[in-house]
């Protein structure tokens, strides 16, 4: 199953929503906002959510999408559930590591990995 | 023996900002071929242009509080050596420090606040010029930190 969205993608595998970006930059304030929205569809459509979500591609991120991340965050921790990143850019993760958030989410290297961490 | 280095002229904007979207991109596209021809790093233009993007839209939501008719003063000069931004809002200003340690451990959950902690992180300069609605910063031209 995959439904596109202007700005992601979501796909379901295993019981796994896997989102990934379709534009380079995630620093436009009503992207992100719509970025938002569509994750929380899909965490509010999922019991115990198991949520991927992949930066393969991605460039630039803003801290509004940082924001959006937390929000997610926070809203599958209540929910029981598990939020993986990966794939991040190495400009990207720095962006992480400044803010400490690289200690909050679970960060692993590759899509793949992130599969099979899944309990 | 002398040797002369010839460069260009700086690259300078002096501009009133009346939209967020517009006006942001124009200038993030101006910026950017500005320190392409200077030859900052791309680690340099992630940056710069990451932080741009932090200081608009916080001069435009925080500081105007995104109210219609306020604009956002902005004024820049690149050459070889440094980039140098002033973002000035219509607001009234705000105390840096009293904005919040996004990377304590209560705040790490809290979804905003980290705008200027990356602006501090990535530019060599960073100061709110009193009574706060004027952020300058500065960029100096050079290795990558992790070089």
């Amino acid at each position: 199953m995959s439904e596109a969205t202007s700005v992601i993608q979501i796909s379901d595998s295993a019981g796994v929503k896997k989102i990934t970006f379709t534009q380079r930059s995630i620093i436009d304030e009503t992207v992100i906002h719509q970025i938002g929205k569509d994750i929380v569809t899909v965490i509010d459509s999922e019991s115990k959510p198991k949520v991927l979500i992949s930066f393969h591609g991605v460039e630039h991120l803003s801290s509004a999408a940082l924001g959006v991340l937390i929000t997610c965050h926070n809203r599958i921790r209540v929910k029981e559930g598990q939020l993986y990143l990966s794939d991040i850019p190495k400009p990207i993760f720095e962006i992480f590591k400044i803010t400490k958030l690289n200690k909050m989410f679970q960060i692993v290297d590759t899509s793949d990995v992130a599969m099979k961490s899944f309990k | 023996m002398w040797v002369y280095t010839l460069r260009s002229e700086p690259y300078i904007q002096d501009q009133i900002l009346t939209d967020l979207k517009t006006d942001l991109e124009k200038v993030q596209k101006g910026v950017a071929e500005a320190l392409v021809n200077c030859n900052y790093t791309e680690f340099a233009q992630f940056a710069i242009r990451l932080c741009l993007e932090e200081a608009i839209v916080n001069a435009f939501r925080h500081g105007n509080r995104s109210e219609p008719g306020k604009v956002v003063k902005f004024v820049c000069k690149i050459d070889h050596e440094s980039a140098d931004f002033k973002i000035e809002d219509e607001g009234h200003g705000f105390d840096p420090e009293g904005v919040p340690d996004p990377t304590a451990e209560e705040n790490l959950e809290i979804p905003s606040g980290r705008g200027l902690m990356l602006m501090r992180a990535y530019m060599s300069e960073v100061a709110h010029l009193p009574p706060g609605n004027m952020l300058h910063m500065v960029y100096k031209n050079g290795p990558d930190p992790a070089d």
